[in-house]
């Protein structure tokens, strides 16, 4: 867990994995993000805090074009991937999210067994040519997400029998299992307790070392806590983006400072 | 950043532990203040106030120490309040010393009381102690006002705390060197400048707290840490 104390200098180094210029967000006559620029990193757990209402969970869902499911929402400004504009017209959504999985607030696995909710992705996306391989696939997954120990030996009964937190872990895995090089976390512990929470949070911080991670959370320790990054949003604004050690410690504007400190901002 | 906290209950912690930090700064610099006097004036009697006085500023530190963890784990503090309660611990630390030095300087009063002064040095003791402590309450004000640049001046003052250790030093050295028989004396008044030279370093680290609890970062120590005692020392013997 060392590693986790990142200095600013290990940081600059990181390569930036996803990039969002200018990106506005509408809702109908809701003008929900205002030019928000922000550089996601590699291999980096990236937190967006503020209060809610400020934008922060739109701004992830542009990530990986969730809001386009919304009819009367509206993106504008440019969000690359490696450098690729996921919103170009040429890019299939389905195929962006295989790249840049989600995990929900409540955990919401498919009514299927715990093997067929993981092996679901991989199937439609084609990840796997025959059974072993499939089954090689839900095993790598169930283990990245520390499920594989309690669920090896139950993988045909139903994902929805797991406890909350396995069902959370469930559904990292599910989101683990098509390889994706983004993770997108939109307060995955709101709905766990404290171990769960401690299980999930230590996850993240084994998921860090594949995939650039971008967490939304409520709980400022656990953003202090998680992340090597911390943005705090406000109004549609993105007000502060730094290292979360400065952040939580001495962040430059005084918005940030209200918020984390828990004053009237 | 003067806004009160949504949970009020979190304000009242903070004041507490900011208010009984301000009462034993007071209690420390009466402390050296009449250990200065005691040493000036050979009143014993005060001395042993001193001594008798030092457990209340230890019970402070250790309710102030025990206040702080409790804000630490019930609040989980963040930027400015976390800096704050690290500031207060800090700097109670810093005071628990100064008082035990007041209370050493006591100790050594009555030990000395009945020897005889060696030239001029009690009252330049005096005149040290009242510039240190000075330094105590100007970094003390400097913590209540939030104020970087009173903070800083008592950090540049100590130079001149320690200049005045150096002269004393080589002054003391003379009269043991002179006088072998002034000895014990001289060893005595001299730990008794070696405390108040400390006092003053302690002064300068809450000085450096109240920096850090502005800015968010302790200020650089550019300064000169050579001891110039042991030319003094060079000097005499050649």
């Amino acid at each position: 867990m060392n590693d986790m104390y990142f200095t600013g200098a290990d940081l600059d180094q990181g390569t930036i994995k996803m990039q969002a210029r200018d990106v506005d967000v509408f809702y109908g006559d809701n003008h929900a993000i205002k030019k928000v620029s922000v550089d996601i990193e590699d291999k980096t757990v990236t937190a967006f805090i503020g209060p809610s209402g400020c934008g922060k969970s739109t701004f992830l869902r542009c990530l990986n074009r969730m809001n386009d499911t919304i009819d009367i929402c509206r993106v504008e400004g440019e969000m690359h991937l490696d450098g690729e504009n996921i919103y170009d017209k040429r890019i299939d959504p389905v195929q962006l999210r295989a790249k840049v999985g989600m995990v929900f607030q409540k955990p919401n696995p498919f009514p299927k067994s715990i093997y067929e909710n993981v092996a679901y992705g991989p199937k439609i996306h084609g990840l796997a040519r025959t059974k072993s391989e499939l089954d090689e696939i839900v095993e790598t997954s169930l283990r990245r997400a520390a499920l594989w120990t309690e669920a090896k030996d139950r993988l045909d009964q139903p994902g929805t029998g797991l406890s909350g937190g396995q069902q959370q872990r469930l559904c990292i895995a599910r989101a683990v299992a098509t390889s994706p090089e983004v993770l997108l976390m939109d307060e995955p512990c709101s709905a766990l307790d404290p171990i769960a929470t401690a299980q999930v949070e230590e996850l993240i911080d084994e998921l860090r070392r594949d995939y650039a991670v971008v967490i939304v959370t409520h709980s400022m320790q656990q953003a202090a806590r998680v992340s090597q990054k911390t943005a705090f949003f406000h109004l549609g604004e993105l007000v502060e983006f730094d290292v979360t050690d400065q952040i939580f410690t001495n962040p430059k504007d005084s918005r940030t400072e209200s918020y984390i400190s828990g004053r009237i901002g | 950043m003067n806004d009160r906290h949504i949970v009020s209950s979190f304000d009242r912690d903070l004041d507490g532990v900011q208010i009984d930090l301000v009462r034993m700064g007071g209690l420390v610099e009466e402390a050296l203040r009449n250990a200065a006097r005691a040493l000036a004036t050979g009143d014993t009697a005060l001395a042993q106030t001193v001594r008798k006085g030092d457990h209340v500023i230890d019970a402070l530190e250790l309710k102030i120490k025990t206040d702080v963890a409790r804000v630490l784990a019930l609040r989980a503090p963040t930027a400015g309040d976390l800096r704050l309660v690290l500031a207060v611990m800090d700097i109670s630390s810093h005071l628990e010393r100064c008082g035990d030095y007041a209370k050493n300087i006591a100790k050594r009063t009555v030990a000395t009381a009945d020897a005889p002064d060696l030239g001029d040095s009690t009252n330049a003791l005096r005149r040290m102690s009242d510039f240190v402590e000075g330094m105590v309450q100007d970094a003390l004000d400097a913590f209540i006002k939030r104020d970087v640049k009173r903070a800083k001046a008592v950090i540049d003052k100590d130079i001149e705390a320690d200049q005045i250790y150096t002269t004393l030093f080589r002054s003391l050295l003379t009269h043991m060197m002179e006088v072998p028989h002034h000895i014990t004396t001289g060893m005595q008044l001299h730990f008794i400048a070696k405390n108040i030279e400390r006092v003053g370093d302690h002064a300068t680290a809450i000085a450096e707290q109240t920096i850090y609890l502005v800015t968010g970062t302790l200020p650089e120590d550019d300064r000169d840490k050579g001891d110039s005692t042991s030319l003094g020392l060079a000097e005499t013997a050649s």
